[in-house]
């Protein structure tokens, strides 16, 4: 491979994020982000999850008959969704009701499906399970950024903690009711990736189409 | 003419190459505010026209006159007569609106009230409005537009009297940005920016936005909307708390800014109908969708909602059903560009307000989110009505 080890880490951080370049995983960003805490929990769940299932499917990935692989990789996931799901509920269980269903629905996480199909099946263990970390830490980080400012400016604290006094309790801060809804994470989410592609143009898409402009004459 | 020898001479200063060329779109906003662009279309194809974009959204902006002046009224109205059943002009905006005395019989009075409130939400709107319009002109080098006095005025009338000036701004910089200029500006905006502001707070802050307590601009004061009245009581109650039709009709209840009064919207409607600014497709459309389907509904019945028995004359006159028709059905950019488009649009829309007002408890007005919802659909419609097009032509040369 062409990478380094140190680039398959970071090279999905930003280059290459899993949401914002890729707009994979969105479902679950809408959903988890109205909390820093939960958004923490769910970041570190897929990082387990991408990071292992990737590993785990390139330790098998040449005895994995081609017709069937997307079945034996599920499996390998689901396996691994289901450890984090019994592990919260025993360790953290207040988190896992807020994260309910989501944490079962890292299997239908398209970030992780990915790397299995287009990175695990075609290289070795480690280098596998770098890149599944590496892809899931972007996921983790666009996810603490919405929730961070979700938390913020939705309820005026983070992680809990009272950042800005709201109204309600005394202080001055109006809270916004809109970032508390699911639909403001896609606004944030957009407003990122613009941010994102001013930042580094080359992630800019080419236009699908052109406008023709007619010259003077 | 010594202002145009002054834009004459400091006018190389903003060309290319120019000292300030990063500023050109200030320059030419403020030049083709004062005078006639100079510019004219050089490429083909030639269309001779006296209608250019300034002329529209300037012949948009007089249509809203009627809504403005009953805007001052009827807001100094609500307030005086609020103060003249005992209650204290608590807004700091009334120190200035008491001028004339809080008489709600003195015209004079009610109007100034009205303005003081009218003005600080309009200034604050065109000024954050303004910087993000100069700014997006700014770096991305087109021109600044008229359009965006229409989104003001629009967006002013659209706000409850309360608002809190900060959420003013905040809304109106949110439609102007998310609604507008992501998409490329004016022309190129899907959705109505205006509405997307007022969408914006409406979910952001819906205890100042929403609810009995906003509408008339004294503390204390709780008087519901009719939609709410109702909502809650069925129609026939609000002549119990002494709204007849003739009444809503003309405007005299509590609502926003600019809303209440069917007749002034009615007014501005047909100003733009006869300029041809708005397409009577979209306004037949709208309307028809509202009689069908509330009439529909009437018929339908409903033992628990009173709200399926309002007939459509209710629907007309209440809310910001005649607003919303009047100036933002007909917006040309953000609905159908097809006429067989256009029906289907303003009928969608006229389908939407009378479902979400009906039947859908958790909002009592509609006409926001129902246009919103139609500006979604536009182009799609647009796209099967040209596919149906081609298809049909395609069958008949066969």
């Amino acid at each position: 491979m062409a990478q380094t080890r140190k680039e398959m880490l970071t090279d999905p951080l930003v280059d290459n994020n899993p949401i914002t370049l890729q707009v994979l995983g969105i479902c679950s960003a809408l959903a988890v982000t109205t909390s820093l805490e939960v958004a923490l929990v769910m970041s570190l769940a897929v990082i387990f999850v991408t990071g292992f299932a990737s590993m785990f499917i390139s330790i098998i990935r040449n005895h994995i008959p081609s017709s069937i692989r997307i079945i034996v990789q599920m499996v390998i996931i689901a396996s691994l969704v289901i450890v984090v799901d019994q592990f919260l509920k025993a360790f953290a269980f207040e988190i896992s009701k807020t994260l309910s269903v989501f944490v079962g629905l890292i299997i239908t996480n398209c970030i992780v499906m990915g790397r299995a199909e287009a990175f695990a099946m075609k290289n070795p263990p480690v280098a596998s399970f770098i890149d599944g970390v590496g892809n899931g830490l972007g996921y983790g980080l666009i996810l603490m950024l919405v929730a961070v400012i979700r938390e913020l400016f939705g309820s005026g604290s983070l992680f809990g903690v009272t950042i800005l006094q709201t109204v309600n309790n005394g202080g001055w801060y109006v809270p916004n009711g809109l970032l508390l809804l699911p639909p403001s994470a896609f606004f944030i989410i957009g407003l990122i990736i613009w941010a994102f592609r001013s930042w580094k143009p080359a992630q800019v898409e080419e236009r699908e189409y052109k406008i023709q402009v007619v010259d003077a004459h | 003419m010594g202002l145009r020898a002054f834009f004459d001479r400091i006018e190389p200063h903003f060309l290319k190459g120019g000292k300030y060329e990063t500023y050109f779109p200030i320059y030419e906003m403020v030049e083709s505010f004062l005078f006639t662009p100079k510019t004219v279309t050089t490429a083909a194809p030639h269309a001779r026209s006296y209608i250019d974009m300034k002329r529209i959204m300037t012949y948009v902006v007089i249509a809203t006159i009627p809504c403005i002046l009953f805007a001052w009224y009827n807001t100094g109205y609500q307030a005086n007569s609020a103060i003249a059943a005992g209650l204290e002009p608590s807004y700091w905006q009334s120190s200035i609106g008491g001028l004339f005395g809080y008489d709600p019989d003195n015209l004079i009075a009610n109007l100034w009230h009205g303005a003081c409130f009218f003005f600080p939400i309009y200034i604050v709107t065109l000024v954050a409005g303004g910087i993000c319009e100069v700014i997006f002109a700014t770096i991305r080098r087109h021109e600044v537009n008229e359009g965006f006095l229409v989104t003001s005025m629009l967006y002013t009338l659209i706000m409850p009297a309360t608002a809190p000036l900060w959420q003013v701004a905040l809304g109106i910089i949110f439609g102007v940005v998310i609604g507008k200029e992501v998409f490329g500006g004016t022309g190129k905006n899907f959705l109505n920016p205006a509405l997307t502001g007022r969408a914006f707070l409406y979910f952001a802050y819906p205890a100042q936005m929403s609810g009995d307590a906003v509408w008339t601009p004294v503390d204390g004061f709780s008087g519901a909307t009719a939609l709410a009245v109702s909502a809650a009581d069925g129609f026939q109650e609000l002549a119990a708390n002494g709204l007849t039709w003739l009444d809503a009709f003309l405007g005299f209840m509590q609502g926003s800014l600019g809303e209440t009064s069917t007749l002034a919207a009615l007014i501005g409607l047909t100003l733009l109908l006869i300029t041809r600014i708005a397409n009577w497709r979209l306004v037949v459309g709208c309307l028809g969708g509202m009689i069908a389907f509330s009439t529909l509904l009437n018929l339908i019945g409903s033992e628990t909602n009173p709200m399926f028995a309002m007939p459509w004359y209710w629907h007309l006159v209440v809310g910001g059903y005649a607003f919303g028709l009047a100036f933002m059905v007909t917006e040309p950019v953000s609905a159908s560009h097809t006429n067989m488009g256009r029906y289907i649009y303003g009928a969608l829309i006229g389908v939407m307000v009378v479902m979400i007002r009906v039947i859908n408890p958790a909002f009592p007005e509609g006409m926001m989110l129902a246009i919103l919802f139609g500006n979604v659909f536009a182009p799609l419609i647009d796209y099967f009505v040209v596919q149906a097009n081609i298809r049909r032509r395609a069958k008949r040369h066969a």
